[in-house]
């Protein structure tokens, strides 16, 4: 046969090479230090006090400050590690259900119509006007604390989950669908065979929105009054006492921002795991 | 002796649209099939191809007529299973490999992966993708992609196999082996085959009759009989016979054009 072929192993080699990691940590240490260049410099050219904008050494040394209960870093960990613990459970019930909203929508149009726009209306509503509002109620309820802010977390998560996955399971062309139709296939045998596997990558594209905003959806549920735990009480803390450790708040703010890139690079790591069909973009 | 014809198309018309806008697809085609023709349909874009080639697979349906396959109606025929499309794009699973396509219909349709895994094999052995199995569609060729759909059609062993230009995206070396191809398919499984294609050359080099249509509306213009002998070979493309039939298919649709203007 004259015809080429690629083969998977040849392409997959590429990606892998210590020299392929040699480079990415270079961009980053050049990315680090071009930010902090500027930071310095901004802090230096246009005078900025500690309290607006700390030394990345203030940060630094924030992390490292003990406290009674330990050093700081280890605080926030323990923090963050509560913080996702929310996250999770809200991404766990948010992404269920959006994905079961979404092949709700996809059978039956009629349901689609009468509830898509309350889904969209959902996600218009202020959500830090609701968050008090569930703190409180689930609170009064006498629910655990950390089921309000997955309640929240799965609020912000379930709606790209719907609104993707609907698009996945959509995405279908109309001769994969004849040809289904030829085969005599049942609306089950459809849905599983042909609109299911379609749909996930669109599931992934979701979920690695989802990941973040679930993250900051358990942060924004810690923030009222009365929260104990999470790096969400850090950072209001950090705010509170600002002027006077001008690096913790900062400090807090990296650790949840941390948290956002590990939840979603968890995703895609698992898409890159599963989605194994794709051609690898080169 | 006689044997009732195995695709029987009367007076079936074909028309899309609403009140306003009305497209006759296909207006008041008759056709009779026997078991194990090569049949094309070969005419210019528009002239109702397809549509035919959907209602026999009831993919769709007439407006006027009836259709008949393998002695009862074409929805039947479909849940019966009797018939494998084969459409002009290959039309794989991404997610599945070449294998796991091809084994699509026979995982709709429940038949126990033990019994048919051998003629599975077979098929993609046929098509030469033998050492392929495990390859996901961006992987193969056009061409390969297209043989890896033709197995997937044969795979649950239907009597009849729709084929809708299923060479039309391919070179014209490429084509010409698959027509080998799937002449070598025709002869080792006497299958019947509702082949279309807009090449002329192409029709005449496949089948044992060629239906000629026209559009606007779409009708059948004429039907020619391919006396070339099978099998049929390269040498075949340079057989005089070879030249005058694609002439005499050639004629029949200048007349048709020339006849409308
Ligand atoms: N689903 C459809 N809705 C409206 N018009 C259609 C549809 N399918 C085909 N047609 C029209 O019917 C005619 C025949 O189309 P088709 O069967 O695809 O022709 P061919 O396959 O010979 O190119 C064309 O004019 C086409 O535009
Ligand atoms: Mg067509």
């Amino acid at each position: 046969m004259a015809e080429s072929v690629t083969s998977a192993g040849e392409l997959d080699t590429t990606g892998h090479s210590p020299r392929r990691w040699l480079w990415l940590l270079l961009g980053y240490l050049v990315a680090f230090g071009l930010i902090a260049v500027v930071w310095e410099g901004s802090k230096a050219l246009f005078a900025i006090p500690d309290y607006k904008l700390p030394h990345l050494a203030q940060i630094a040394e924030a992390f490292f400050r003990p406290t009674p209960k330990g050093p700081t870093w280890l605080i926030l960990i323990q923090d963050a590690l509560y913080t996702a613990f929310e996250a999770f459970v809200g991404f766990t019930i948010g992404s269920v259900s959006g994905f079961l909203i979404a092949a709700l929508f996809q059978r039956y149009v009629h349901v689609r119509r009468g509830f898509m726009p309350y889904v969209i209306a959902s996600q218009t509503v202020p959500i830090i006007a609701v968050a008090p509002m569930i703190v409180v109620g689930t609170g009064s309820l006498g629910a655990p604390p950390w089921l309000s802010k997955s309640i929240i977390a799965a609020y912000l998560t379930f709606f790209p989950v719907v609104i993707n996955v609907l698009r996945g399971l959509e995405s279908v062309d109309r001769d994969a669908l004849l040809l289904m139709r030829s085969y005599a296939a049942t609306d089950n045998q459809i849905f599983r065979l042909l609109r299911l596997p379609a749909s996930v990558p669109y599931l992934f594209t979701a979920l690695k929105i989802a990941a973040t905003a679930s993250i900051i959806g358990a942060i924004i549920g810690e923030l009222p009054v009365g929260s104990t735990r999470g790096i969400g009480v850090q950072i209001v803390v950090g705010s509170q006492y600002n002027t006077f450790n001008p690096g913790f708040l900062w400090a807090t703010i990296i650790v949840a921002a941390l948290l956002g890139m590990i939840a979603y690079g968890m995703v895609a790591l698992a898409e890159r795991r599963i989605v194994r069909w794709k051609r690898p973009e080169s | 002796m006689p044997t009732a014809p195995i695709i029987a198309i009367d007076k079936v018309s074909r028309i899309y649209g609403n009140a306003n806008a009305t497209t006759v697809a296909l207006k008041d085609v008759s056709l009779t099939i026997e078991k194990g023709e090569l049949i094309s349909l070969v005419g210019p874009s528009g002239c109702g191809k397809s549509t035919l080639l959907r209602l026999i697979a009831d993919l769709d349906t007439p407006s006027q007529g009836k259709i008949t396959v393998n002695g009862h109606a074409p929805e039947q025929a479909r849940k019966q299973r009797e018939y494998g499309f084969v459409f002009q794009a290959p039309t794989l699973y991404d997610w599945r490999t070449v294998e796991r396509n091809a084994r699509l219909p026979l995982e709709v349709m429940g038949r126990p992966a033990g019994e048919w895994q051998a003629r599975l094999d077979k098929m993609l052995a046929m098509v030469g993708l033998r050492d392929f199995h495990q390859h996901y569609p961006w992987q193969l060729s056009g061409g390969m992609q297209q043989r890896a759909s033709i197995a997937r059609a044969l795979s649950f062993d239907p009597a009849i196999l729709l084929m809708d230009e299923p060479f039309g995206a391919l070179d014209e070396f490429t084509r010409e082996r698959m027509n080998m191809e799937l002449l070598d398919i025709w002869e080792t499984t006497h299958k019947t085959i509702l082949f279309v294609t807009h090449s002329i050359a192409e029709a005449v080099f496949l089948s044992s009759r060629i239906v000629v249509m026209t559009p606007r509306p779409g009708r059948i213009a004429a039907t020619v009989n391919v006396d070339l002998p099978y099998p049929r070979n390269f040498d075949t493309r340079e057989d005089p016979r070879f030249f005058e039939l694609v002439t005499q298919v050639r004629e029949t649709l200048k007349e048709e054009f020339v006849g409308h203007v």
